[in-house]
Order: structure tokens, then sequence, then C-alpha cells
């Protein structure tokens, strides 16, 4: 009897899946007519269906990286703190006393909009994955989420289902969610960004990584069982998207936070034992791109027996089994010897554990099945010729500059601010972030907008008169200015991201950063992306905040309409005593000063500011440029005022300018402020454009800072050649007077902040 | 004081609980592993919050069969003092140790915040003896279920017999939302028939420190060590 008919009779699956590919596969696999050829060319024969399958994964954007990494590779990653970059499961940063912090993030963008629950709650379960899987504790999550427009009915339904997910995985595995951002723009309503970030805390001599060692090494499969759930997800993550895109549900995966919890916990002890050599979690392509990254990364090969891998169903393939993104799974290679007492780890926390091959020294990945050999593909083709594509590129830029006088309106500034605060993307995000369990693990310090970073404490750094260190997290951008121009953008984003974190009172440490686009064979949106990456990497280095990992999610397109191009950056600064930590709230005789600003500043930037859309109806005019010397300046001076703890509270500048940033300072004790103008400003009516752009422009570089030590602070100021103006005391009225111009409820826009968002979501309290 | 923590596969809060009383009496508890039957003899045993078993089925329905809760009965037997804190609550509720359920919040979403309770006149206990009648603790809640629901009689029985431990209250006259799950008149905690066994929706662990936004969990932990150790 001929073999491969025998193994018809055993599992049809397998014995097609054994077949020879045709081009028409790897068309449908999402490969182009080239890439095929030189699959083939490279190894030397015509891939079978399994082989061609693990080449289409690993060659997709989502694992290749092939549109972006030519600029890529541009970025910052270097830095005496950094102790990992981008090319691990995470990035890797010193933070003093022996200790790590670990951190990365990640997009679940299709998925998420296909099926919002498990989407979102797999995203966050993939991204802790990644920070465990290097032998750190998460400590915390944040999310970046980005949603179509408030008034279409589809808004509610993922906003509801993506924050129930998020919250789903975060509550259940017990890490708090302490933060993120949530905005809303029209070109999002067929394409929702999800962006999950997760921060760990390990020790700096016991980082785990990937590669494999030591040809003989048993290969070790923990956790969940491999079902049929999530096949060439990361194939379906790299395509545009069409009106018949929900079909892919199939593909979504599902998550399951209490094995991911089981998996956390039994992954961190068998780490403190010696047993484990490397170990790499099974995300995107699974167990093709775990084993193939592990042995590629460690110069080996790999050998594995598929029918030792646990699955959930029956007559799985061997593409089935290298290409299901089933979730809570993990790769590990162990010291020989160790397995016994590995496995009585798994055992007690009732996961799998199966020995399914060992590392060798042939360069080659072979896999078995039913006892014929399902693939047998040499590791470099795999890893080394994934396309790097240069594609053609035109970074747009928007250089009007818009004066206040351009825009002529009849509102008041109360009427503006109102607008302001009735926009679901300033107003109060409590009605989400109540959804978060953001206290366990009892070490958050700031959570959800408490302060312009999330704070949590460093467990186990307490000293005798100190609570011990903090991480600050946040993460930013502003895609309406990367739109208008893409350099600004990135550098914008970078910016204010390390505004939030010395706002917190900590320093900016390291970013990773998650570029999300339309689609990148378009020349705009290729610009969009180069022209970001430069603006970021500028920044970045200018502020020594390096990259140390990052995602890249393109083809966020829906029949044919882009994303505004969304470069989102997570980072990460350390306080050394978090009771110095600052919030954004005002106290009751509090010198509030604009930093930044000068005495002479008369007019506002009003160029694609939320004030200038409110009075064009549409996003107009160049972005507030950025001054990488003035942001580094306002930085280093807000850290040396905290350090003299001169400083009760800081709030950056940012959407919806200065008074919007006035009024959040003092929303949580209802304070008042009667608010010093600019000498020429002083006669203005509320309906004065110059005014108004005074109030509502959106220059950079400028924090807000709360003192009760006016004097001290000015002398520090001066010295320091520190722009600033003096906005004046706060008071118990509630009223925000600018002289006898307007007064403002403190009451009435707190009220306003607070209803948006649930009235939005038809919440009626 | 001896005191032991017990962990069950999704406990999320045992570290934190851990940490807490160790701050208040200098000695680390004890971690009971859910499938031991034999536990020493202690003062206090902690069942903290989590998501025990995924709160797959029903929340802590599944925890509720594990071996460790028929040594958590013979302790209470003897006359031995419990805390169950959030899935803590709902695993003594699903155990039968305490009588009534704990539903969906009326809103059906997850609630994490802080939450103002109030304590209750009610029979000689543990937990509640060295605070005043009336007293306010700010403590957070985070939780999906803990909507306590009882029967008319059950209410009844409860109110006659003292075993309404905590209730949130209003801060303010127009508060709406004070009370965070929708739970039958406003109940937050209630004690067993002896007094000895206190579950509780709010997390007194996550309140110990200035830097959480207030201390009131660390007081309402330091009371209970002090009248258990006398």
């Amino acid at each position: 009897m001929e073999p491969q008919s025998e193994l018809l009779k055993i599992n049809k699956n397998e014995y097609l899946a054994q077949q020879k590919s045709k081009l028409e596969d790897a068309l449908e696999m999402g490969l182009t007519k080239d890439e095929y050829n030189l699959i083939c060319e490279k190894i030397d024969k015509i891939p079978n269906i399994t082989e061609l399958g693990i080449f289409s994964a690993m060659f997709s954007e989502h694992c290749s990286y092939k549109s972006s990494k030519k600029w890529l590779k541009t970025l910052p990653t270097e830095a005496s703190h950094v102790i990992q970059g981008p090319g691990e499961n995470a990035g890797v940063i010193d933070i003093g006393e022996n200790l790590a912090a670990v951190f990365k993030i990640e997009s679940h963008n299709h998925p998420s909009f296909i099926e919002p629950y498990q989407g979102s709650a797999t995203g966050v379960g993939g991204i802790l994955r990644d920070v465990f899987t290097m032998g750190a504790r998460p400590i915390a999550l944040m999310n970046a989420l980005r949603f179509g427009s408030p008034d279409q009915p589809l808004t509610k339904y993922l906003v509801s289902g993506v924050v129930k997910g998020i919250g789903g995985y975060g509550n259940c595995i017990g890490i708090p969610t302490v933060g993120g951002e949530t905005n809303f723009d029209k070109s999002y309503d067929g394409n929702i960004l999800v962006n999950a970030m997760a921060v760990g805390l390990a020790k700096k001599d016991r980082i785990f990584y990937s590669a494999a060692t030591g040809a003989g090494n048993p290969v070790i499969y923990v956790g969940a069982k491999t079902g049929r759930d999530g096949i060439h997800g990361a194939t379906m993550a790299s395509a545009e998207f069409t009106e018949n895109s929900t079909e892919k549900r199939p593909t979504v995966q599902v998550g399951d936070p209490f094995t991911g919890k089981l998996l956390l916990e039994a992954c961190l002890e068998l780490m403190n034992t010696n047993a484990v050599l490397s170990i790499q979690d099974m995300g995107a392509a699974g167990l093709t791109s775990s084993s193939v990254e592990m042995a590629s990364k460690g110069s080996l090969g790999m050998n594995l027996n598929l029918d030792l891998v646990p699955t959930r169903e029956n007559k799985m393939s061997s593409y089935e089994i290298m290409l299901s993104e089933s979730q809570e799974r993990m790769l590990m290679i162990l010291k020989p010897g160790s397995e016994k007492k590995a496995k009585s780890i798994f055992d007690k926390w009732d996961l799998d554990f199966a020995n399914i091959g060992e590392v060798t020294n042939t360069g080659r990945l072979i896999l078995t099945k039913h006892g014929f050999e399902a693939c047998n593909l040499p590791l470099e083709p795999l890893v080394e010729d994934a396309p790097e594509y240069n594609k053609p590129f035109e970074i747009k830029a928007i250089k009007k500059v818009l004066k206040p006088s351009d825009l002529k309106t009849n509102l008041t500034i109360i009427d503006i601010l109102k607008i302001i605060f009735k926009n679901p993307n300033i107003a109060s995000k409590k009605w989400i972030w109540e959804q978060y369990d953001s206290s366990v693990m009892g070490d958050t310090i700031f959570a959800n907008g408490d302060s312009d970073a999330s704070l949590v404490k460093i467990h186990g750094t307490e000293k005798k008169g100190s609570f011990g260190k903090g991480l600050a997290i946040t993460t930013d951008c502003t895609p309406r200015y990367v739109k208008s121009d893409p350099i600004i953008g990135g550098m914008q984003a970078v910016c204010e991201a390390a505004r939030n974190i010395a706002s917190s009172g900590a320093k900016p440490l390291a970013i990773t950063n998650n570029l999300n686009f339309g689609n990148p064979d378009k020349k705009n949106v290729m610009g969009e992306i180069v022209g970001s990456i430069k603006g970021i990497s500028e920044a970045a280095s200018y502020l020594s905040t390096p990259i140390v990992s990052g995602n890249v999610s393109l083809y966020n397109e829906t029949n044919g309409k882009s994303i505004l191009p969304t470069p989102v950056i997570g980072m990460v600064g350390v306080i050394d005593k978090v009771e110095n930590s600052l919030k954004i709230s005002a106290e009751p005789d509090n010198v509030l000063i604009a930093l930044g600003q000068s005495e002479n500043f008369k007019a506002g930037w009003v160029g694609c500011s939320i004030y200038q859309e409110i009075i064009n109806k549409k996003y107009d005019g160049a972005p507030p440029p950025i001054n990488l010397e003035n942001e580094k300046k306002v930085i280093e001076i807000i850290l040396k005022l905290n350090e003299q703890k001169l400083l009760t509270a800081a709030h950056d500048i940012s959407d919806g300018g200065l008074l919007t940033t006035v009024c959040e300072m003092l929303f949580k004790y209802d304070l008042g402020l009667d608010i010093n103008l600019p000498s020429n400003l002083i006669n203005c009516d509320s309906y004065d454009p110059l005014l108004q752009s005074w109030c509502f422009g959106e220059d950079q570089a400028r924090i807000i800072i709360a003192t009760k030590h006016i004097k001290k602070v000015q002398l520090i100021l001066k010295e320091n050649n520190i722009d600033f103006f003096v906005l004046g005391e706060t008071n118990s009225s509630s009223n925000l007077n600018l002289k006898n111009i307007t007064t403002i409820s403190i009451y009435e826009i707190k009220n306003l902040n607070e209803k948006t968002i649930p009235s939005m979501m038809g919440d009626q309290q | 004081m001896r005191s032991g923590v017990v962990i069950f596969p999704g406990s999320n809060c045992d570290r934190d609980m851990i940490v807490a009383i160790r701050k208040i009496t200098g000695k680390t508890p004890i971690k009971i592993w859910h499938k031991e039957y034999d536990i020493p003899n202690l003062d206090l045993i902690v069942i903290p919050g989590g998501f025990t078993f995924g709160d797959y089925l029903r929340c802590g329905a599944l925890a509720a069969r594990s071996p460790v809760i028929t040594s958590i009965k013979n302790h209470i037997s003897r006359g031995g003092t419990v805390l169950g804190v959030c899935n803590g609550f709902q695993i003594l509720i699903e155990a039968k140790i305490l009588p009534g359920s704990l539903i969906r919040n009326k809103k059906l979403l997850f609630t994490c915040r802080e939450t103002t309770l109030e304590v209750q006149s009610c029979i000689e206990n543990p937990f509640l003896s060295g605070l005043k009648i009336g007293e306010c603790l700010k403590i957070p809640v985070a939780h999906n279920e803990g909507n306590y629901f009882a029967s008319k009689d059950l209410l009844k029985q409860l109110k006659e017999e003292g075993r309404i431990a905590l209730k949130y209250i209003k801060q303010k006259d127009n508060e709406k939302n004070y009370n965070p799950n929708g739970s039958t008149e406003d109940i937050a905690g209630i004690l067993s028939n002896n007094g000895k066994v206190l579950g509780m929706m709010p997390h007194p662990e996550r309140a110990i420190n200035y830097l959480h936004g207030g201390t009131d969990g660390l007081k309402f932990l330091t009371n209970c060590v002090e009248q258990i150790i006398g």
C-alpha cells in the first residue's frame, strides 16, 4: 500500500495538507505571485500546503513588517538604560535597584471590529503573555482606543463590546487597567483601533529570552489546547476590510482569562526554578512563529511531532495546528532532566504540558504527523528572505497657518467651552474606566485621569520614610495633527507623552509604539508612515526616550477609505518616591502658572485645534509647531520644581487649550479662579477671536502647575529662563472669571464633562 | 495572630490581602491551597477576591465545591472566624455558609470605584465591634456580581438577628449612584448567625495607604485583628 493512501485513511485533512501547493493556494493565503516564486526558489522545491501556510504567516505584514521594516530600522532604540530593544517579545529597561520594566503595546484592530468582546479581550491576553514570557509579572494595563463617529449606532455597540472585553480579560486575570485614551472620529467608522499595552516588572538579572539553545534539548508545549480558532489570523490582520469582513468572525480567537491567569502563575513559578532556557508565547501565527523564531534566533533547528500537541478537536491537520491562534499557549526549551519538576508545576495549575520535540542543529524545521513528514523547511528563508519593500511615498503636509482673525464666530467663550466638554473626545471617560478594575494588586496610585500619567507603585521597593518607586505610564497620539503634518504629528505624540509623564512627577524613560495606518500601497499613506516615523525618531532621540518595542498595524481601511494616521506612543517613566507624584487637581489657595507661555504670548495657535474645528466644522491648517528645546526645558523644570516639593499639581495643555486645562484642574474640589489676561486682551469681548485663541489655542510645550510657593517657584523659573504666565490663585467660589468679560460656572462645566459619555451610551445614570 | 489566606485557581486578591494583614500584624499569613483538607488551627481565615475558576458556571460555585471548603466549615463549627471579600463573599454564599445570593449588578456592568459604607447595629462580632455604629468607611468595590438579593423572609430574619453588617450610604442628599450594584436595602456585607463569618463586597485591602486615596480599609482590618486577638 502506498504510504500516502495510508495517510488518507487515517486523516484526510492531513493528507490534503501534505499535497503540493499551487499558485492559487498562495494567492488565497495572501502571498503575491513573486513571493510564491521566491519561496519555491529558496527552498528548492514546491512547498506542500502546510509549508506554504507557514511561509504565508511568516511573510505576512503582521509577522514580517515587510512594508515598514526599512523605516522601523531608523528608530532610535538605544540608551544606557535599555536592556532589550525591539525584536523580543517585549522591550526591557533598567529602572534601578536591580529591577527592570518590561513593556509593549500591540494592536488587535481587525478582530475587535469583527467581534468586539473577544477581539479586545484576546488583545489584552496577548500583550500580557508578551510581558510575562520575559519573566516579568505584569503590573499594569493601558489601552488606546479609537472609535467611529459617536452618532453612528455601530459605535455604541463597538464601544460597549470593546470596553467589556478589555475589562473581561484584565479584571479576571487580576492586572489593573490604569488608563489610556478613547477617541472618536468618523475615519474609524469601519475600522476601529484597539491597542493594548502591558507593563511588567522583573529582576534585571532574571529576564527570559526566546532564542533556542542546545541541540537535543526538549521543546515543551504548555497552556491551553490547540483548536481550530484564529487560523490565519495574522493574514487577516494584514488585509483591507470589505463589507463582508464580518464573515471572518471564525478567524477571531477566543480568550480565556482564567486559563491565562493559570498560565501566568505556572510560568512565573517555573521561571523561579532554573529549568527554563528559553520561552516564547504563541501569539500571532501561533506555533509557526514561536517555533520558527526560537529556532532561528538560536541559529538552530527544531523537530516537532505534531501528534503530541494537545488538541481540542479531532483530526486536526498539521496545517491547522501550525496556523491556529488558540490563546493561552507557550513554547519553551527546558534544561534536559528538568521536565518532571516542570510538569508537576503545570499539573498543579491544571494545564497541559507536552514534550513535543527537540532542538536540532540542522537549521531546519521538521514536522511529523502520523509518522509522515508534514514539513521540512530551511529556517533561514522563512526569516531572512521575508520581503522588505521600499514602497513609494509622499509626505504631504499642510503649511497654511491659520490666524485667529481667520475664524469668525458668534459663539462666546462659554458657548465654546460647553461644546468642548460635550465632545466625547474631551469629556470624562469615567463611564468606561469604572468598568475596568484599576485597583487590584493594591499598588495603583493614580489611574484614569487622576494624573496626566497613570502611576503604579513598584511592589517591594518600600523603604524607611518612603513608599518606594513608581512607574508612570501614558499613551498618546493626536491623529488630526499627524494627518495635517505627519512629521510634526509624530513629534507631537512623543512630546505630549513625555510631558504627561513629567506632569505626574516621573522622568520619561522609553517608548513602545503602535503604528496604525491605512494601506501602505498608497503613496500618501506610506508618506504618513515614513513622516511620522521621522517625527517620532527626532523627538525620541532629543528627549532620550528610545523605542524598545512596538507593533505595526497596516491596511486599516474599509472600502478604500483609510483611518486617520494613528501612531500611538506608549511611554514609561520612573519616579523614585511615589509620595512625590503629582495629580492634575489643584487645591484651594494654589497659584496656577502656565509654563512655556510667555507674558507676551498674545495669540494662540488655532490651526488643527478642537476650537478651530468647532468654528469651521472641519479641521484645517497646519498643526501647532514643535520646538524640542522648549519641550525638554519644560519637562526638566517641572521635575526640578517637584524634586524641591514646590508643586501641588500639574496638567499639560493639549486638546482644547489653556482654558480647558484650567477647568480640568478646578473640577475635583469645585474651585474658582480669577484668571489674569495679557494686557492686550483685557478690553476684549467674549467673541473676540484673539482672546478665544488665547483660551483655546493648542500651542505645545506648555504645562500648567499649581503651587503654594509662588515666590520660590518664580525665582527658579527666572533663574532657568523659563517662560511663564501667572494665571491666578484658586478660590472656593467655583467660578472661573475672565476679568469683566465672562464668568464660567465650574459646576456646570463639570456636570457636562461627566454626562457626555453616559448620555452618548444611553446610560441615564 | 495566626491567619491564613485561601488561594483557588483564579484568586487574584490573595497577595493584596496578605500584604494588608502583614502590615497590621507584622506576620505573614499562611497560604492555604484550595485542595487542602487539613488546615492548622487559625484565628482568622480570609477568602480573598478574584475570579475563582474563571467565575464560570456562577461566581464562586466551583470554588464552593473545593476540598478546602470542608476544612473551612470545620473551622467555623469550632467557632473560628472567617472573612470573605468580593469573590470570597460569593464563595461563602455558594457554599451556603452565608444566606441569600449575589446577582449581576443592576446596570449589568462591572463596577470599580470607591463606595461609602456605614457600620450597622448588629450582633456581637469580631469585625465591627470596635467601630462606632453609624461610622462611615470609604472602601472601593470592583465586581460584576455584587447585587445582594434576599427574599422578604430572609431579609426579615437577617434584620431581626442583627446580621446586616455594612450598607452603602449617600454622601450627599442628591447622590444617586451611591449603591454600586443595586443590592437590596443597600446591603454591602452580612454576618453568619454566630457573628463569626462576614461576607462583604468592598475590598478593605485596597484602602490601606493614603496614596490609595484612603486608609479606611486599614482601619477596618486593624479593628478586626484587635478584636480577634482581644
